[in-house]
């Protein structure tokens, strides 16, 4: 299964992740070459095996639909304190809807 | 004292032989005289280590009863969100990211009085096998500077190896504290999946992450597993099982105890060297006691591909918080939101970070989902159900940790997959969930080899009984690199 240059280009739009022009062959090549090692699950049969996700098998455990964390204003300004941009308790990026 | 075991020097502490102001200022002048060859620590914490030695040593004088581990001076693998300290996760990403809160390993170990001496160096967001994708550099082997300690948790090992902190935590995805541990001469214990907590454990593969300790020993081992492991509401994988005094029960008699060896990693393929040192280490658990046999493990050539899909993949998504909006780099003057979002994780995220990314969303996406990710995850619960047939007629699975002793820098830095068969021995064993154990067995040209020993679901206490056991009779675990002895 090979990568081309287009594949990288929509995989790498989908991440948002910035793939330099000059590094796209390169990185088309190695991921390539992965998906070959990968390919190797195909020629085993697995009709009707259930697909496991956790190594438990565990179900999504749910908390119980109470309030347990008060520290509401004082906890937003310490989780705030380290981000790029804010203001007003909000989160500042770029211009989104013209 | 900076090389006696934990359990000698919680005894040390506990009788006032020294104080812990004494023991953590050993270990941090020992990390400014030897850190700048190994670079195992990211972030050193001298004013808030000592401060809480001087505050251990205090409660002691006091007459207060203090556990083991009060007052050891403990290295963090910088996976961990440690607070009101950096938290970079090996990466430019997190390069400035003071975390506000602690993860519960660390809140665990500040609660039992350990010294937290700094957070080590490790792969790229635990991307790695030996420590050389970090953003500050790669670390080196105490054994040989010239080589790799093995990775993720490569900074750790080394940290550890060298005398520059009592034990440490680690991190195994696909081997990351198993395979190290193999390579520096460590015991290294990955834990069953969901016995410690991955609260404020920066998250790779979801499924597949667990926290364990990296120590000299097997007993010290123990001693870190009973403040880390047992169940917490905060992380919803947390196993509910009560956990167990694993320094309690080590004193297990090996008679009886049966052991299968694969047959699959005793293949052609394996280095000799390592198959004669290894089978050595099978023939002293004979002596003890226990009985060897050959089991099949089929679908262990599988276990690469499998996780190659499926880490990658749940990483794509764990990474995808990285945008550069609530904390963490961001990229100069973004000219709208896809930029900012595009060229943040574009500058902020290393080679094989976005390499595992970009796969991971190949693996996810329309059209590829059933032939990649939803395969992968059907070989895996064929990769389990091997194991559940294996500890139907054995008790442990044993085998090589690795397929090599520390290969050199750059060795393998030319093609992912070269690098990736590292994690041959360790992968399934994280595919499947299971705990175990990477100890030393012996040396090839004056650099360790691990014994691996794989258990059943929470019998993590097991492995450590026959670690256990095993370095009573045999010494490779007190082993020092002479680099690093002085």
């Amino acid at each position: 299964m090979s990568i081309s240059k287009q594949d990288i280009e929509k995989i790498a739009s989908l991440a948002r992740v910035d793939v330099k022009h000059d590094e796209i062959d390169e990185v088309a090549s190695r991921i390539t070459s992965i998906l070959s090692m990968v390919d190797q699950m195909q020629a085993v049969d697995t009709e009707g095996v259930v697909p496991m996700a956790n190594p438990l098998d565990a179900r999504q455990r749910l908390r119980p639909d109470q309030v347990t964390e008060t520290e509401g204003e004082a906890n937003r300004e310490l989780c705030q304190s380290i981000a790029p941009a804010t203001q007003d308790g909000l989160f500042l990026v770029p211009k989104v809807i013209d | 004292m900076h090389m006696q075991s934990l359990a000698q020097q919680a005894k040390n502490l506990a009788e006032k032989k020294y104080s812990s102001e004494e023991l953590t200022h050993s270990y941090l002048e020992r990390i400014k005289h030897f850190d700048d060859t190994l670079n195992s620590y990211i972030t050193v914490c001298e004013e808030q280590a000592l401060a809480t030695a001087r505050h251990i040593d205090k409660k002691r004088a006091q007459g207060e009863q203090l556990g083991p581990l009060a007052g050891i001076p403990i290295a963090q693998k910088d996976i961990f969100c440690s607070k009101g300290v950096r938290t970079s996760c090996g990466s430019k990403m997190l390069n400035n990211f003071i975390s506000p809160y602690d993860a519960t390993v660390i809140e665990r170990f500040n609660h039992a009085g350990a010294v937290m001496l700094g957070k080590t160096n490790m792969d790229e967001f635990a991307m790695g096998s030996s420590n050389e994708t970090s953003f500050y550099g790669a670390v080196r082997n105490p054994w040989d500077t010239e080589r790799v300690p093995g990775g993720s948790s490569g900074g750790s090992a080394s940290a550890v190896a060298a005398g520059l902190a009592s034990a440490a935590t680690g991190t195994d995805t696909g081997g990351s504290i198993r395979q190290p541990a193999s390579l520096c001469g460590l015991t290294g214990l990955k834990p069953t999946y969901g016995r410690v907590s991955r609260y404020g454990m920066i998250a790779f593969a979801s499924s597949l992450d667990q926290a364990g300790p990296m120590a000299r020993s097997a007993e010290d081992a123990a001693l870190l597993m009973n403040v880390m492991a047992g169940h917490d509401p905060k992380d919803s994988t947390s196993s509910e099982r009560a956990s167990e005094d694993y320094a309690a029960q080590l004193d297990q008699n090996l008679k009886g105890l049966k052991i299968g060896l694969p047959i699959q990693y005793f293949a052609d393929e394996l280095d000799n060297s390592v198959q004669t040192t290894i089978e050595a280490s099978l023939k002293e658990l004979e002596a003890m006691g226990a009985t060897l046999k050959d089991i099949s493990l089929p679908n262990t050539q599988l276990s690469v591909p499998a996780y190659y899909v499926i880490a990658p993949a749940e990483a794509s998504s764990n990474l995808s918080r990285f945008d550069g909006v609530r904390y963490g780099y961001r990229c100069e003057n973004p000219e709208d939101l896809d930029d900012l979002y595009t060229r943040t994780r574009g500058e902020g995220f290393g080679d094989e970070v976005k390499r595992r990314i970009l796969v991971g969303t190949y693996a996810l996406s329309a059209g590829y989902f059933d032939a990649y990710y939803k395969k992968a995850q059907q070989i895996r619960r064929l990769i389990k159900d091997d194991f559940v047939n294996a500890f139907s007629e054995v008790d442990i699975i044993a085998g090589p940790s690795a397929p090599n002793t520390a290969f050199k820098l750059g060795e393998k830095t030319g093609d992912p997959i070269v690098m990736y068969l590292e994690d041959l021995y360790t992968i399934a064993v994280n595919l499947a969930g299971i705990p175990a154990i990477s100890i030393p067995a012996g040396n090839i040209n004056s650099l360790p080899i691990g014994l691996q020993l794989i258990g059943n679901y929470f019998e993590e206490e097991k492995l450590l009984a026959i670690a256990h056991q095993f370095q009573q009779r045999t010494d490779w675990h007190l082993q020092q690199s002479p680099i690093f002895a002085r």
